[in-house]
């Protein structure tokens, strides 16, 4: 046995029963990882750069990586994953995956399994994980409400009903979650630092007619909005109380509207510099706001609905993925001039766009042509593409170390 | 069934995968509801096709449903509202 174990290290996870145990051996033998007593499924030891790709249709999810520029394995048995979503736990081990159907998944990336899963719903529409990574809370259509689970053992902590669906559940500082009830027009933070059980809930009354989603800008702002009435509130959680605030009130209020084929994202909300870039709804443009005022300050033509309007890391650039039937464009908005300065068309169905952590690289789903397509963030030219049945969110690791997602 | 004669094969393929990935967008990929109500063989029983191919066309006002007849024929529309009658998507 010529092999030489160099160096053996046993690194306590943040629960007792995540040991890793990281082998980096010889000359010879590819660098492994002992995982949970088993030997990783394939030869990454590190998930910085790894990234979690949802298969929307065949409820399954791709592991792949960043700097290879390929996927690792499948995982598989996930339930519907229409509109799913997920994050991360700190240590960027384990993905947690919320199905449509109210199914929580927590899917091990190096072990490339399914760690835990349970139904916890029947309808559900996203989750998130709170600050310490101790608590995975989610959202639900139906029975509504949200669920709070151990983002360990996935045993279920506590259960807020709010008489309704909710929608846009995000974390917040100080153990904190903030979600929107639809029926009741209502945010509710959700305070689970003293007693994890038994949250201390602020609710934010008026918020506006049917929250339809939401999103948290930095741990203090949240934006929620509107199906029911135009415009959008603003509430600042520094603020004591907090209450919401009217922005952009003619937010949606386009005559003649165009025909909305996919609802565009809060999450395609977008901080650049001092501005927020949005999609319009029903207008085939996208709107820039002053993030102090909230004040419409200009508007840029693009080539469709837009869905998401996503800034390169450094915010220098914006890339625009848009609604059926435009949606095998992507535009890039500079974020300077608000022009448009490329164009491309990368595959059919382009759903989704994450960008590696400091934005060299940028990872587009092309649903209908079976792929995921890398393209490189300053020539536009593509570097390399990635098998995947459907392919629809694409979620990188780094998630794991950023409030709101 | 009279209205699914007149689409040829490859377009009632793409009509299906159109239901199941931008319909499913709000309905849920099996169907079952989301943003959009549940639209179900169960959950449409008794509903008459002209009826919801209507809906498919015009949309519904004051709701996320948005009209669909730009993109699609009255007949398309009628194929789609007897494919969602008849098939379990699963």
């Amino acid at each position: 046995m010529t092999r030489a174990l160099l160096l053996v290290l046993s690194l306590a996870a943040f629960s007792s029963s995540a040991w890793a145990e990281v082998h980096i051996s010889g000359d010879s033998e590819p660098q492994r990882c002992l995982v949970g007593g088993n030997i990783a499924v394939h030869s990454s030891c590190g998930t910085g750069d790894l990234g979690v790709v949802i298969e929307r249709a065949t409820g399954s999810v791709l592991v792949v990586d960043q700097s290879d520029r390929a996927s690792l394995c499948r995982v598989e048995g996930l339930g519907d994953l229409s509109h799913a979503s997920l994050t991360f736990s700190p240590d960027e081990r384990f993905a947690y995956i919320f199905g449509r159907d109210g199914g929580l998944s927590k899917v091990d990336i190096l072990g490339c399994a399914i760690d835990k899963r349970i139904v916890q719903a029947g309808n559900a529409i996203g989750g998130a994980i709170s600050d310490d990574g101790k608590l995975v809370a989610v959202s639900n259509y139906e029975p509504g409400g949200v669920k709070v689970f151990d983002a360990d053992t996935l045993d279920p902590v506590a259960d807020i009903p709010m008489g309704g669906k909710t929608v846009g559940l995000a974390d917040a500082p100080g153990g904190r979650f903030v979600v929107a009830g639809w029926d009741s027009g209502e945010v509710w933070v959700l305070d689970h630092s003293t007693d994890p059980k038994d949250p201390a809930i602020t609710k934010i009354e008026n918020v506006g007619a049917n929250p339809y989603d939401a999103l948290m800008i930095g741990g203090r702002t949240y934006l929620v909005g509107l199906f029911g009435e135009k415009g959008l509130s603003r509430i600042d959680l520094w603020a004591d109380p907090p209450s919401a605030e009217r922005i952009l009130p003619d937010y949606g209020k386009n005559e003649p509207d165009l025909p909305v084929y996919k609802m565009p994202h809060l999450q395609g909300w977008t901080l650049a510099g001092d501005s927020y870039a949005l999609p319009a709804v029903g207008l085939h443009q996208v709107l820039w706001a002053d993030a102090r005022t909230g004040a419409e300050t200009a508007r840029t033509e693009v080539a469709g609905q837009p869905v998401f309007v996503t800034a390169r890391p450094d915010g220098r650039e914006l890339w625009v993925n848009f609604a059926p039937p435009d949606n095998g464009k992507v535009q890039v908005i500079d974020a300077v001039t608000h022009q448009v300065k490329q164009t491309l068309e990368p595959g059919k169905g382009v759903l989704h766009m994450e960008f590696t952590p400091r934005g060299r690289e940028v990872w587009l789903s092309a649903r209908d042509d079976n792929k995921v397509l890398i393209y490189d963030t300053r020539t536009y030219e593509k570097l390399g593409e990635v098998e995947a049945q459907a392919p629809s969110g694409i979620f990188f690791t780094d998630r794991a170390h950023r409030s709101g997602l | 069934m009279a209205a699914t004669s007149a689409i040829p094969p490859q377009r009632a393929a793409e009509l299906e995968h159109m239901v199941i990935q931008d319909c499913g967008s709000c309905h849920g990929l099996t169907m079952k509801g989301g943003l959009g109500k549940p639209i179900t063989p169960a959950d449409l029983e008794g509903r008459d096709p002209e009826g919801l191919a209507a809906i498919i066309l015009d949309g519904v006002p004051g709701t996320a449903m948005p009209p669909w007849r730009p993109l699609i024929t009255e007949d398309e529309a009628l194929w789609i509202a007897a494919y969602l009658m008849k098939e379990k998507v699963e």
